[in-house]
């Protein structure tokens, strides 16, 4: 490689990077050294009498039944694998509608973009108007129509697809449009090849145009992971509050409701410090699929 | 086109317009909603016409707020509007200095600067809230804009997009600045920024609905209700038993928070898709 011409100062770049610095080192590593710190100590929210216990914070969360940890990881996994499922799948058929040869496909595509701005608050607060028990129109048709009893603060597995439902329908804009520009970069020669050679439609998606995306695919599948697992909090939160009893309680939940309700600081640390080498992992994972670059 | 069978064709359009009344229900919902009594609401089910109390309830929503709840869209929407620009342009601002400090020069702590930065990719908010949170409180920063912005300015993404763009520049403009007498901070303000106006475009879309989004954080630092954001407001005014919940404000409230970001959306639509699609997050 040719050397590329560089600004010679002294003190400038330094000066340039300082705010990104400042920034970087009092509200992420002072943070995260201090979360590691203390999830080795056990704190009493009252007194501020410290001890340090070593790792005996994650201990007690695997080993404690009282803290429910395992089930807490469960519902996790389920739920962020139901969203991922649910929100790519619905995404990928409606970016292929989308991206065949019709007209108003601008439309289309307008229409399926906006929910991306709806804040995932917000996004439960609709899903829960819909399905309160009191005043939800769809409750009250299921009732009514189907007999169908809604109640998702009593009934876990209510409460459970309602939490999906409404995460997956926030993340179908951001899925369709990476699946969209994904399917927009194959070629179109590749595609009616096929159709000479006698595949039909199912067998050109399949063959053809399924393994081209899966670069697309998969990062998706890691960033709606990420998103069930992390980003899923305000629906819980709005929703269903974890329940009931513990039953929609996802990791992100668990480790807001033991610090800040329960005001178990180690506890909620320890919790902390398994995310993120949980968000390190994903991260990795990731980045050597992308360094790859592999498909078909 | 491939297909040329007439069934064929419309099929399309017949699922894409399922999908669309399934994304746009929930909302128009909020609206018909919004235009009744909280009694016409209660009494189920709810009408699915619009009822005659739009103004009323929007003018109440806008200027009062809630029973009870001491703030008023009016004030929530602005302060969404001051996190989300703080949040916005702080970012962006921050991010072009650093990668331009990485791109064009050359100083012994870059890889290190760079380093830094790029761990700050892993790891979001939520998972570091609890520590956070105690700086902010030590820092005397709780209920204040400040408090609210600065921890969400960390983020790598924006300083990667940057850094990508200005690689792509070539060095030669940069040196023949220098050789005319430009000093890099001229270079910087006069030829480089014109020159990233499509990515600072970009990234302005995106970063202003996130932070217009943010929920968690404001959730814990925010106890007064002069600094409830919107989707706070909307969280509180829930947080009671439904009969007394006051559905009319309540979804009025909701549909005034969504407009800005789809505003932003719909209307930078070209942007967004480059923003989302660029920075890959």
């Amino acid at each position: 490689m040719v050397q590329q011409y560089e600004f010679k100062a002294k003190w400038l770049p330094y000066i340039l990077v300082l705010p990104q610095m400042v920034i970087v080192f009092v509200f992420f590593f002072w943070p995260s050294l201090q979360g590691l710190w203390q999830s080795f100590f056990l704190q009493d929210p009252f007194g501020g009498q410290v001890i340090f216990v070593g790792l005996e914070n994650y201990i007690r969360l695997f080993t404690d039944p009282g803290y429910s940890y395992g089930e807490s990881f469960g519902v996790s996994v389920a739920f962020a694998v139901c969203v991922a499922a649910l929100s790519m799948i619905l995404a990928l058929f409606l970016a292929t509608q989308a991206n065949k040869k019709i007209r108003f496909s601008s439309f289309y595509k307008t229409m399926m973009i906006w929910p991306y701005a709806v804040a995932t608050m917000v996004a439960g607060v609709l899903w829960l108007f819909m399905f309160n028990p009191n005043v939800g129109i769809v409750a009250w048709f299921l009732k009514n129509r189907f007999g169908v009893e809604w109640q998702h603060l009593l009934n876990s597995g209510q409460a459970f697809l309602l939490v999906t439902l409404a995460a997956s329908w926030k993340q179908i804009s951001y899925n369709f449009v990476f699946f969209l520009a994904g399917l927009q970069s194959v070629p179109v020669d590749f595609i009616e090849a096929a159709a000479i050679d006698g595949a039909g439609p199912m067998r050109r998606f399949w063959k053809i145009i399924f393994p081209l995306l899966s670069p697309t695919t998969f990062y998706l599948l890691v960033m709606n992971l990420v998103y069930g697992f992390f980003e899923t909090f305000p629906i819980i939160h709005q929703v269903t509050a974890g329940g009931p009893g513990k039953s929609t309680s996802i990791l992100v939940y668990k480790v807001w409701r033991d610090g800040v309700i329960n005001l178990d600081l180690g506890g909620s640390s320890a919790q902390s410090v398994i995310l993120m080498i949980m968000v390190i992992g994903l991260t990795v994972v990731q980045f050597r699929f992308i360094e790859r670059r592999v498909h078909y | 086109m491939t297909e040329h069978n007439r069934l064929r064709r419309l099929t399309p359009h017949l699922y894409l317009w399922i999908a669309i009344v399934i994304l746009l229900f929930p909302i128009i919902l909020v609206f018909v909603a919004s235009t009744h009594t909280s009694a016409d609401i209660l009494a189920a089910p709810m009408p699915m016409k619009p009822g005659p109390h739009l103004v009323e309830n929007y003018t109440r929503a806008i200027l009062e707020g809630n029973k009870n709840l001491g703030a008023s869209a009016l004030t929530m929407m602005k302060n969404s509007l001051i996190m989300a620009l703080g949040i916005a342009i702080g970012k962006i601002v921050v991010s072009l200095l650093a990668a331009y400090a990485i791109v064009f020069f050359k100083f012994p702590l870059r890889n290190f600067c760079f380093w830094a930065i790029f761990v700050t990719l892993m790891l979001p908010v939520e998972v570091r809230i609890m520590p956070t949170y105690k700086v902010i409180s030590d820092l005397g920063l709780l209920n204040s804009y400040a408090g609210l912005i600065l921890p969400m300015i960390v983020s790598a993404t924006a300083v990667f997009l940057f850094r990508q763009f200005f690689m792509q520049i070539p060095r030669e403009i940069a040196e023949a600045s220098q050789i005319d007498g430009a000093t890099p901070m001229q270079f910087f303000r006069s030829i480089l920024l014109p020159m990233t106006r499509t990515p600072i475009a970009a990234m302005f879309v995106i970063q202003f609905i996130y932070g217009w989004n943010q929920y968690l954080w404001p959730l814990l630092i925010t106890t007064k209700q002069e600094y409830y954001t919107i989707l706070i407001g909307i969280n509180r005014m829930l947080s009671g038993a439904d009969v007394q919940i006051e559905w009319q404000i309540v979804m009025a409230t909701t549909l005034l928070a969504m407009i800005p970001p789809a505003l932003i959306v719909v209307v930078m639509q070209k942007q967004f898709i480059a923003g989302m699609t660029d920075t890959e997050k």
